[in-house]
């Protein structure tokens, strides 16, 4: 008894000493790791691992100490409360960073927890607009918002794809609906008419009952504002009720999980939309695919090239400031600008990325293929 | 009228499956006071373990007969849910049958996370498509209306179970000791009804249909995922209090009622209320109905018939 105590005791001395010259700094990750989304969610987790896993693997000194990053994951279940909850938590773990959250319903709320506990956040998808307009310093964003992507959205329903009539249904989360007004007005601005308006949630699957309405008003297209995991079996629906109108979702419908959940009803009238480029686009897509791949042997979703390019611009800011003191790195973070695995990562004076492009998709041959 | 017609078609078929949910909650309280919350998640064990089934078979058989297959897994996902329901009331319920009702109600809750968390680590956090086996294209439109082979399988196939079960439950030696055992459980046990038994095989027998429940479900939507239960399992809830919790026949009411109520609130609650609500308050507009029923009828529709219940 004796024996294993002291033998413990020596194994913990041995440990500390190890890493007595290591300063370990915490970065969080906030994505939703249960609940419909939750592949979603651990896919950005994974890009911001996988960053940080690159970031120690090649060493990282900063301020003469070498550094070795962790990344604390929680888990916001896509709900806002949780979100504030668990961004609490965070702070109360000192953590110097966050990469996150998803979603822009649990974003924005918990950028204000960050704000006041002065810790800069990165959200590699939250894409509604408001997030970097409440006027915080620390607040950035890699990928397009949606003021950006609904005008995209807009022109090309009506001038691409040449509706007339556009059917609209958000899941009435603060990122389904956000992009749904903003595509309502780049669709009015077009010349297009918006002959419905309907609803639905983000835990729904049966969604009969707004595409019969909608059936009645026969639209030439439907722009659904939400996530693969409704847009998937809404597809299927359509397809059940004899519906024929071209369907149109944005980025949370445009991943590899949408074309598997819509099974045999998804054909070449189904598109999406993108921030940024395609993954075969990306500078660094196809090597960070692979790697992806090779290290958590699964498929990129959609968000992890985003994530991992968040967590490394705030590793890159802490090296350029060389201090991994929010206050001391956050003008470092503002000024970045490097060659990500989404192109280059730079930030306006909002926070948001610097050209957030919009890439459109179709679908072709069991997969989305950009236009 | 078409539109009208497709929103009934609709609500049938979502009510179909809350009915046959509803039926096993409804069993469960009627006869321990129990709600089992766990039960929405049986409806996704079965739907998981069929898809796994179906898979298996896929594999190992290739050509295999999709009306033979759908069989198999059925035969294969009702047992396990038969199994899982046994296992809990043995497990957790029968030890707290005398504790305070709190703590079986929170056990139940306890049980639902751990069924969800299982299956989240045994079958991971991704939507699986889950092979649609019996047709989804639509038949030739009646009318304007559109209804599909699994619709048509979904509404039939629960109408015949609820059917068996009315007959099980008035009829049967087995219903007769239920009756009792919901009457009084004590007294039903001096008159030498095993009282623990027939407790067990009400919870089975409600695990069987939600595992039927699970894998229409699945059928129709195309999809399984480890959280899918808990939707269905609040709405069967809600549908069994509304048809008055305890009551067979109320829980099927309830059911229908309640898909019927859902699929046309979304679709007309815009022209009923001239565009002040629209169909973001689909389910606001279930609720309130279930108010008003209970404000009334505060038993729910059926709830009176007190005798009736299993």
């Amino acid at each position: 008894m004796k024996r294993s105590v002291v033998a413990v005791a020596v194994l913990g001395l041995g440990l500390s000493l190890a890493h007595a010259q290591e300063t370990v700094v915490r970065l969080g990750s906030v994505a939703p790791l249960t609940g419909t989304i939750s592949h979603l969610g651990k896919d950005n987790e994974n890009g911001a691992r996988l960053a940080i896993e690159d970031a120690n693997a090649k060493g990282v000194t900063i301020d003469g100490k070498k550094v070795r990053f962790e990344l604390l994951g929680e888990d916001d279940q896509a709900d806002p409360r949780t979100g504030t909850t668990v961004a609490q938590r965070l702070v109360d773990a000192d953590v110097k960073g966050v990469v996150g959250h998803l979603n822009s319903g649990t974003t924005i709320p918990a950028s204000r927890i960050y704000n006041q506990a002065g810790v800069p956040m990165v959200s590699p998808s939250a894409t509604n607009p408001t997030l970097t307009r409440q006027g915080y310093p620390g607040v950035f964003r890699t990928i397009a918002n949606d003021v950006q992507q609904g005008g995209m959205l807009g022109k090309f329903i009506v001038g691409s794809l040449g509706a007339k009539t556009v059917a609209i249904i958000d899941d009435r989360t603060a990122y389904g609906q956000g992009l749904a007004d903003e595509t309502e007005k780049a669709v009015k601005a077009a010349g297009g008419k918006v002959v419905a308006r309907e609803f639905t949630t983000d835990k729904a699957t049966d969604f009969n009952a707004i595409l019969t309405k909608i059936r009645g008003v026969k639209p030439d297209a439907i722009f659904f504002g939400g996530m693969d995991a409704q847009a998937g079996p809404m597809l299927r629906q359509l397809k059940q009720l004899g519906i024929e109108a071209k369907f149109v979702t944005g980025d949370g419908g445009c991943s590899p999980e949408m074309i598997k959940l819509a099974g045999d009803a998804i054909n070449a009238s189904a598109y999406c939309s993108m921030p940024g480029l395609a993954i075969d686009k990306m500078p660094g897509g196809p090597e960070f695919r692979n790697r992806y791949k090779a290290r958590f042997n699964t498929d990129v979703q959609i968000y992890s090239p985003y994530a991992y390019d968040a967590a490394t611009a705030i590793i890159r800011a802490m090296q350029a400031a060389d201090s991994a003191e929010p206050s001391k790195y956050l003008p470092a973070l503002k000024k970045s600008n490097f060659q990500g695995v989404i192109g280059t990562v730079a930030f306006d004076d909002k926070g948001d990325i610097k050209e957030g492009a919009v890439t459109m998709y179709q679908y072709k041959n069991g997969a989305w293929s950009p236009m | 009228m078409e539109i009208f017609l497709q929103q009934l078609v609709n609500g049938l078929v979502v009510g179909s499956v809350y009915a046959l949910v509803a039926l096993g909650y409804t069993m469960v309280y009627g006869i321990l006071g129990l709600i089992n919350f766990a039960h929405g998640d049986l409806v996704m064990v079965g739907a998981m373990v069929a898809l796994q089934t179906m898979l298996f078979l896929m594999g190992a058989a290739p050509g295999m007969s999709p009306l033979t297959m759908l069989t198999l897994s059925l035969a294969v996902a009702i047992p396990v849910c038969m199994m899982l329901g046994y296992t809990m009331e043995r497990l957790a319920y029968r030890r707290l049958r005398n504790a305070p009702r709190l703590a079986p109600l929170i056990t139940a809750i306890g049980m639902s996370f751990l069924l969800q968390t299982i299956a989240m680590i045994l079958w991971g956090r991704n939507y699986h498509t889950f092979p649609q086996l019996v047709s989804t294209a639509p038949l030739q439109p009646v009318a304007g209306v559109f209804v599909t082979p699994i619709q048509v399988t979904i509404v039939v196939g629960s109408a015949l179970i609820m059917a068996a079960l009315i007959v099980l439950v008035t009829k049967t030696r087995l219903g007769r000791a239920m009756r009792a055992t919901a009457e009084n459980h004590r007294v039903a046990a001096l008159m030498g009804v095993d009282t623990n038994l027939i407790i067990a095989l009400t919870f089975v027998i409600g695990a069987a249909l939600a595992a039927v429940a699970g894998v229409m479900y699945a059928s129709n939507y195309g999809i399984a995922h480890y959280g899918m239960g808990f939707m269905p399992g609040l709405k069967a809830f809600t549908a069994a209090v509304l048809g008055g919790i305890g009551n067979l026949g109320g829980a099927m009411l309830g059911g229908i009622v309640l898909g019927l109520v859902e699929s046309f609130g979304a679709g007309y609650i815009e022209h009923m209320t001239f565009g002040l609500l629209n169909s973001s308050y689909q389910d606001i507009f279930a609720f309130i109905i279930l108010g008003l029923v209970l404000i009334f009828r505060p038993t729910g529709l059926l709830g009176e018939r007190v005798s009736d219940r299993a």
